[in-house]
This record gives structure tokens, C-alpha cells and sequence, in this order.
């Protein structure tokens, strides 16, 4: 495990002072570093660190989802009085009423209602809109297309500040006539993505992805980063996780924190990571995740993660479950993640008890339950549902506890069938012929009758 | 009374050869009126008539005298049944069939003598008789054969009834007797326990061409929605789409409650499917459905036994109980043998450990049997196909068809047009 750690990318390595040489026992390490990879720590989440990773509003939407979503009332006002500060080193004044609300008096009189904070940025605003309102329209009347381009993703900017998305996404969008290069293109669709995702409208950060990926001149290493995650992203909102998985694994190292707008590093191994574990077989588990060099430099932020995963590949599911136990709580945090962690856990957990019975012809169920810290008829439950799904060929043994592969008949299972075709054959074709019938018999009356 | 004497010396003279009796039945459709008018004074004639040799003749009077008031007393009744029972069995085939309206009459009248005697068992032998005569060949379905069925059915003679729904029907009189036949015929096989059948007349009821929905449909869906509960354990609600679009639009609406067990019925929790049954009683009730719905009921627990086969090697009749949801260890045992003999499932009970064994289907279909049931399946299936041709070409050859076909192949691309449909055209 030390060894890996070595090959790690020079610019990785920036980020990963902490665990750069340590002797990687996880254990250890998540004590040590634990400020470096808050998110994915057993322990309760470390909020400062967290918000650390992140910048721009997606800090501000965390914190404040981590706030709705925690039961611990400590780490609530923590949330929320870091998302305070952060509100008020920018200009939207609609998130900082809604975040003084949620506060609700309870960090003190500093953490209150500060009206003459926002009626001077409003104020601002507004000259500032109309500023902006008059050199776009001297720009129209001079048709330069870069400065009405330039307008416009000031408009964009503008507004995506003050908290108008929707605004915000229509001023990019407007930007794309005045387009002349690629880059700007480019650009145009970033601008667009990241206005997307904060709105959770990721039909539309599929769409500007692929805008993105059809430009024809190459494209930065970084922005193709950028690109992909947010292509893994709407894959994963929209419930694809394989396609999410190979999405994220693409990811290069250059992303670095480039995206902290949108998502941080450790979030693409997480991300990347479960959902491989979720969809992926064997083979592209072991191709695609634990030998991509790549990727390695991500997981290397979240040891947890990589453990696990090398845990579930050497079929070590106890202490990969047990991973995923204590990842699960601080998960549900995650504001891309936590409608999907359920999902996610069931399709390893399913995964994990396919695999395991999949090279035996016949398993102790108490083992297996022992490997999988559970009992033997809570595991009899889930297998039995496994079977019924068709997703593991083999029957229980209820008397013995033991698990019996089935090797189907193929010969009596096509003798079967072809009786079964047959019949159904001479059925349709027997009705069909009484139907055919009976409408030349009606066809024939209809004639009858007119005559 | 002296013309009738006439038309008896007409008919014992006319009954010998083919010719002859053709020229008899020309003759009779003549006097048929007159027969008519004495129909009351005709009884005493016939037993100048052999009802073998001068079928047709005998046919007539007795129609004459049958389409009269009806008898009053039990005992009139049973002398005409007596009388048409007769006759049925001894006429011949080729008279009769030269004026089968007149020989349905009689049988019809026969049915109601005999329902009116309460005695439907009576009727079920000569009705018989009686389609074997009147059909050309067994692919024929005469207006006899809803008749016959609804003999069967009140008489409780399902196997008789079996007899006839064996043939496969092709051709038919009258859309009306095709919905009653297989209506009947799906009941009759629901008293023999025979679903598949059962399911597949009802089906074809169902999706029978029809411009109005009509009452035999709709209580025939009703039928087959909880048929193939209790035979599949599903049900698709989606008629296929060679159903008539009126079927397809209509019938759900008609058959809620049924639509509603049958999706109470997927959920697989027994209790639900037993509160819904009693809180909607009365309606199964009234269609006459409920010893079906509860066929439905008990059927659920055969079907989770046999899911459990597919994941089980063993397993507890304790544990039976409680996924099936029985109320004890015994009942399961019970169901579990049922099946067992009924060779729904294959499996062994140990009763000293009260464990129970699935087995995988033992049929290695090596038999001699095997062998001979697959080769006349296929035999079976060929003479299919090769009727399905023979259709298609009858069909392509059908100068109706072809003038519409080409009618409307007109309409889309000339010079696809062959010259073959304009001459039916004209």
C-alpha cells in the first residue's frame, strides 16, 4: 500500500502533504490527515475542513444544506454561521435573509439581521445594473460582437452573484450568437454548466457538456476535467451510475482544484469511486478503477475509499461494509450524493453477495453471514430476494443453512420451452383463423346488407 | 285435412332418392304455410311417417306443429320431448341438412321442453346427436352449440361437454353463437378445472371483433381476468392489439372490482386480498363470481409455495407457513401435499423434522411418450400452418379484398399498381 503512494502525481502531492509519507494504515491515517479529507472521515464531520475544499456559492449551498440535513444541533449553527460569513464576502442578498432566518438568533447578535449590509448592496446592485444596462446597449448600437458578448457574461456574472440563476443562465446563453472562437464557446458553456448545476437543472449540463465537447480545437486539460465532472454529474443525478462512474474515472490530475466551484477532488474519487463499486464487474472494477493511475492520485485523498475498494476486489466485504458504515452518515451530507447513497449501498452490498457466491457450488450461510456482519436469516432474506430477481442462480437449503449453486438443464430447459413455444403457437393461430373468420363473416353481412 | 294427407302420400312417395327429395323440399316449402295453419291437427299424421327414411318430411310437420301454443301440462311436454328426442336419433343427415333452420327450430323448441320439464340431463344426449348431424364437419360451429353447452352447464355434465369443445372451431353461422360457445365452453372448462382451455375461450371471447360491447363480453372478461389469476397468477390489463378498440376502451370500465382484485392480487399479501374480497362481496356475489374469487384466494398461496421452489432447497413447514402467511406448520403441510399431488411442485415432506424437500421437474424428456407427445404436437402444428396458408391464399384470391387492397394501394403509388384488382373493380 506504501508503495503506491509514491507514484503519486507531483501535483497531487501538493495537496496531500499530510499523507505523503505516511505509513498507510488507515487507521492511523485518518487520525493524521484528517483535515486534509474531512468528508470521508468515520468521525463527525469536520465542517471547517469541508468548506475549505470548496468556493463561490456551491460553498454557501453546502454549508447550508448541511444545516438542514444534520440532526446535531452543534454542527448546524456551525454550518450555518460559516455560511453567514461567506454570504456576506459576497453580494446576494436573497440567500443571506433565507440564511438569517435559519439561524434564527441563535449565534448571537453578531450572526442577526444586517439591513444596512444588504440595503447597500442592493443599492449597489442597482447602479450597478444600470451601469451595465447602458454599455450593453452602447455596445448594440455599435454592433462590436466581443463587447456585446463581453456585456452579456457581465450580465451573467452579475446576476449569478446576486442569486438570479435563472436570470444569470439566460445572459450566458445569450452570449453564445456573439461567440467567435472556440474558446469563448467554451467559456459560454462553462458559464452555462455551472449555473446549471447550481440550479440542479442538469438536462441542461448534459447539453452545454456535450456543446463543449464538439468544439473542434483542443481543449485545455483542465477545462476537459471540469467537463467531465460535470458530465458525471448529470449522469449521476439522473441515476446512471455506470455511465457516472466512467465519467468521473476520466477525470485527469490537472483538475486539481481548478472546479472548487463545483467539486472538489476527494468528491470525484467518492463520487467516482461508489458508483464503479455500484455498476461495475470485476474486470472493469480492476481495469478501469484500481489499476487507473489516474484515478489512484484521487483515491489517495480518501484512503477510506480506495480501502474499501481494494477490500471489496479482494472480497474482504466485512471490513468493506464496515467502511461504508461509517463513510454512510457523513455521505448523506453530501449535497450531490445523498439521494443516492441508499441506491448506491444496495447495489454494492447486492454486488457483494453475487460475488461471493458466484465461484462456489455450495456456501455455508453462516459464514457467509459472519463475512457479512449480518445473521443468517436476515442474510436468507437477501438472497432469497436476489434469487427471485434472477440475479444469483442458486437455492437455498433452509434446513442445512447452506447455499447450492443451480446449474440449469439446458437441454430439458429447451425441451421445455419448445412445448411451451408450440403451444402457444397452435393457440394464437387457432384464435387468429376464428377471428379472421368471424370478420369475413362480418365484412360479408356489411356486403349482405347493402345489396 | 285432406291437403295434409296429400303432402304425407307427396312425402312417402318423394323420399327415396337424392332428386326426389330435393324436389320434395321444393314441394314442402310450398305447403309450409298451409302446415302452419293446421299445425294443431298434425301430431295424429306423423305416425304415418318412418322418421328415418322421410326425414325431411317428418322435419317439416313436426316444425309445424312445435311453432303452436306451447303444451300445458308436464305430461304433453314430455311426450313432445319423447318424441323430437326420437327423431333427432334416428333421422338422416343428409335431409335434415337441406333445411337446417327448420331442424334448429325443432331443437330449440326441444331445449325449452325439456328446461321446462326441468330436466336438462334429458336434453344433453340427443342435442348431441342432433350437432353431429347438422354439422358439415367439426371445424363447423352450428347455433347448436351454445344450446348444447347451456344443457351441459345446468345439468352439471361437464365431461359430455368436453366432448365437443375438444374440435377446434373455424367456421361460423353467426357472430352471436361463436360469443356464447366459447362463453359456455370457458364456464363448462372452469367446472372441469381445465384453466388453460377455460382461458383460452374465454380469450377469444374477448377479443372477438365487435362494433358495440355487448353483455356475453363483459362477463366473459370478468371470467378471465380471475381465471388467469388463478391459472398465471397475473394479469395484464392490456388487451392485445388485436383486440377491437371498443373492447379495448370499454371493458375495464365495465369489470372495476375485478381490475382491482387482480391488482390487489400482485401485491401478493394475502390479508389485503382478503379484506378487499369481503368488502366487496356483494358484487362478486351477484355475478355469480364468488366461488371463482375464492378460488383466486386460495390460489395465492399456491403460487407463493411456488416461488418459494424456485429459491428453496429446503425449508421448514414452519417457515412455509409464516411466508405464505398459514396460520400453522399443519395447514402448510396440507397445501404443500395438495400440490404435490396435484404435481403443481415437485417435492418430498420429512414429517419427523417437518422439513420439506423441493425437487427439481424429474421429467428428462427421454420417454417414449415424451417423444410421441412431441411428434403430435407438431403434426398438430403443421396441419396449422398449412390451413393458415391455405387462408391466406383463399384470402389473396377474395375479390372483395382485392378490390379494397387495390383501392387502397391506389391511393398511395401508382406505379405499384398491378392491373390484377381493376378488373375486380368493374
Amino acid at each position: 500500500m506504501a508503495g503506491e503512494d509514491d507514484s503519486s502525481n507531483p501535483m497531487m502531492e501538493e495537496m496531500l502533504y499530510a499523507n505523503g509519507g505516511d505509513e498507510l494504515s488507515s487507521s492511523s491515517s485518518s487520525s493524521s490527515s484528517r483535515k486534509n479529507r474531512p468528508i470521508i472521515s468515520g468521525e463527525q464531520l469536520d465542517i471547517e475542513a469541508y468548506a475549505g475544499l470548496y468556493s463561490g456559492r456551491t460553498k454557501i449551498m453546502r454549508l447550508v444544506f448541511i444545516a438542514d440535513h444534520c440532526d446535531n444541533v452543534g454542527m448546524q449553527t456551525e454550518a450555518l454561521r460559516m455560511a453567514y460569513d461567506e454570504i456576506k464576502r459576497g453580494e446576494n442578498t436573497q440567500l443571506f435573509r433565507e440564511v438569517v432566518k435559519k439561524i434564527d438568533g441563535r449565534l448571537g447578535p453578531d450572526y442577526g439581521m444586517d439591513n444596512v449590509w444588504s440595503e447597500s448592496i442592493d443599492r449597489k446592485a442597482e447602479l450597478r445594473k444600470e451601469k451595465l444596462e447602458s454599455e450593453l446597449n452602447s455596445y448594440r448600437t455599435n454592433l462590436i460582437k466581443e463587447s456585446i458578448r463581453m456585456g452579456y457574461n457581465d450580465f451573467g456574472e452579475f446576476y449569478y452573484a446576486h442569486g438570479a440563476l435563472g436570470e444569470a443562465f439566460k445572459s450566458f446563453v445569450r452570449t453564445r450568437d456573439y461567440c467567435t472562437t472556440s474558446k469563448h464557446i467554451i467559456q459560454m458553456c462553462l458559464s452555462a454548466i455551472l449555473v446549471s448545476i447550481e440550479m440542479g437543472q442538469f438536462t441542461h449540463v448534459a447539453n452545454y457538456v456535450s456543446k463543449a465537447e464538439q468544439t473542434p480545437e483542443a481543449v485545455e486539460p483542465s477545462t476537459v476535467g471540469k467537463l467531465r465532472c460535470a458530465a458525471g454529474l448529470a449522469y449521476l443525478e439522473a441515476k446512471k451510475y455506470k455511465l457516472a462512474a466512467r465519467k468521473f474515472l476520466e477525470v485527469g490530475p490537472d483538475l486539481g482544484n481548478s472546479y472548487s466551484d463545483v467539486i472538489a477532488p476527494q468528491d470525484v474519487a467518492t463520487y467516482g469511486g461508489l458508483c464503479a463499486l455500484a455498476s461495475f464487474d470485476r474486470m472493469e472494477l480492476k481495469n478501469k478503477v484500481i489499476d487507473n493511475i489516474n484515478f489512484r492520485n484521487f483515491l489517495e485523498l480518501v484512503p477510506e475509499l480506495r480501502e474499501l475498494i481494494n477490500d471489496f476486489y479482494s472480497s474482504h466485504y466485512a471490513s468493506c461494509l464496515e467502511y461504508l458504515g461509517n463513510l454512510k452518515q457523513n455521505l448523506l451530507l453530501d449535497i450531490h450524493l445523498h439521494d443516492h447513497v441508499e441506491m448506491l449501498y444496495d447495489q454494492i452490498r447486492n454486488k457483494a453477495l453475487i460475488q461471493y457466491t458466484l465461484p462456489f457450488v455450495s456456501v455455508d450461510m453462516r459464514m457467509m453471514a459472519d463475512a457479512f456482519k449480518t445473521s443468517v436469516s436476515g442474510l436468507e432474506k437477501e438472497l432469497e430476494a436476489l434469487i427471485t430477481d434472477d440475479q444469483i442462480q442458486a437455492r437455498i437449503d433452509s434446513h442445512n443453512k447452506i447455499l447450492y449453486a443451480r446449474h440449469a438443464d439446458q437441454r430439458n430447459a429447451t425441451f421445455q420451452r419448445v412445448l411451451q413455444t408450440g403451444g402457444e403457437f397452435d393457440q394464437d393461430v387457432r384464435s387468429m383463423l376464428l377471428r379472421a373468420n368471424l370478420l369475413k363473416h362480418e365484412y360479408n353481412l356489411r356486403n349482405s346488407r347493402k345489396l | 285435412m285432406d291437403q295434409v294427407e296429400s303432402v304425407v302420400a307427396q312425402i312417402q312417395g318423394l323420399s327415396s332418392s337424392v332428386s326426389d327429395v330435393s324436389a320434395l323440399h321444393n314441394y314442402l316449402k310450398q305447403v309450409d304455410e298451409v302446415l302452419h295453419a293446421e299445425s294443431t291437427g298434425l301430431l295424429p299424421f306423423l305416425d304415418q311417417l318412418d322418421p328415418s327414411k322421410h326425414s325431411l318430411g317428418y322435419l317439416y310437420f313436426l316444425e309445424a306443429c312445435t311453432s303452436g301454443p306451447v303444451p300445458v301440462t308436464n305430461e304433453q311436454a314430455s311426450v313432445l320431448a319423447l318424441m323430437i328426442a326420437r327423431f333427432i336419433s334416428s333421422c338422416a343427415a343428409e335431409q335434415i341438412r337441406l333445411a337446417p333452420d327448420k331442424f334448429i327450430a325443432v331443437c330449440k323448441r326441444f331445449k325449452d321442453q325439456v328446461l321446462l320439464l326441468g330436466a336438462p340431463l334429458r336434453g344433453v344426449a340427443p342435442m348431441l346427436t342432433a350437432i353431429r348431424k347438422l354439422q358439415s364437419s367439426t371445424e363447423h360451429l352450428t347455433t347448436l352449440h351454445p344450446e348444447f353447452l347451456l344443457l351441459c352447464l345446468l345439468a352439471k355434465s361437464y365431461k359430455t361437454g368436453l366432448s365437443i369443445l375438444e374440435d377446434s372451431i373455424f367456421e361460423v353461422d353467426q357472430p352471436r353463437d361463436i360469443f356464447l360457445y366459447c362463453y359456455y365452453g370457458g364456464m363448462i372448462c372452469i367446472g372441469h378445472k381445465c384453466f388453460q382451455k377455460a382461458l383460452e375461450l374465454l380469450h377469444n371471447v374477448v377479443t372477438a371483433p365487435m362494433s358495440t360491447i355487448n353483455a356475453i363480453a363483459v362477463e366473459a372478461y370478468k371470467k378471465y381476468i380471475l381465471v388467469s389469476l388463478i391459472h398465471n397468477g397475473q394479469f395484464s390489463t392490456s388487451l392485445p392489439k388485436y383486440a377491437s378498440s371498443t373492447a379495448q376502451r370499454n371493458l375495464k370500465n365495465f369489470c372495476q372490482p375485478y381490475v382491482e382484485l387482480a391488482n390487489c392480487y400482485v401485491n401478493g399479501k394475502i390479508t389485503e386480498l382478503e379484506v378487499y374480497v369481503q368488502a366487496n362481496r356483494d358484487k362478486f356475489e351477484s355475478d355469480s363470481n364468488l366461488g371463482l374469487v375464492k378460488q383466486v384466494v386460495s390460489s395465492m398461496y399456491k403460487q407463493n409455495i411456488q416461488r418459494l421452489t424456485q429459491t428453496y432447497l429446503t425449508l421448514s413447514l414452519q417457515d412455509i407457513a409464516n411466508t405464505v402467511q398459514l396460520n400453522s406448520p399443519k395447514e402448510a403441510e396440507m397445501h404443500v401435499l395438495q400440490m404435490i399431488q396435484d404435481g403443481e411442485i415437485y417435492a418430498t415432506i420429512n414429517q419427523k423434522d417437518g422439513m420439506v424437500r423441493f425437487l427439481e421437474d424429474p421429467e428428462q424428456y427421454k420417454t417414449c411418450q415424451m417423444i410421441e407427445r412431441i411428434d403430435s404436437s407438431i403434426q398438430r402444428i403443421m396441419s396449422l400452418s398449412k390451413k393458415l396458408m391455405g387462408m391466406d391464399e383463399l384470402m389473396s384470391c377474395d375479390p372483395l379484398y382485392l378490390t379494397k387492397a387495390g383501392r387502397e394501394r391506389q391511393r398511395f403509388d401508382f406505379d405499384d399498381f398491378d392491373s390484377v384488382p381493376q378488373k375486380f373493380n368493374t
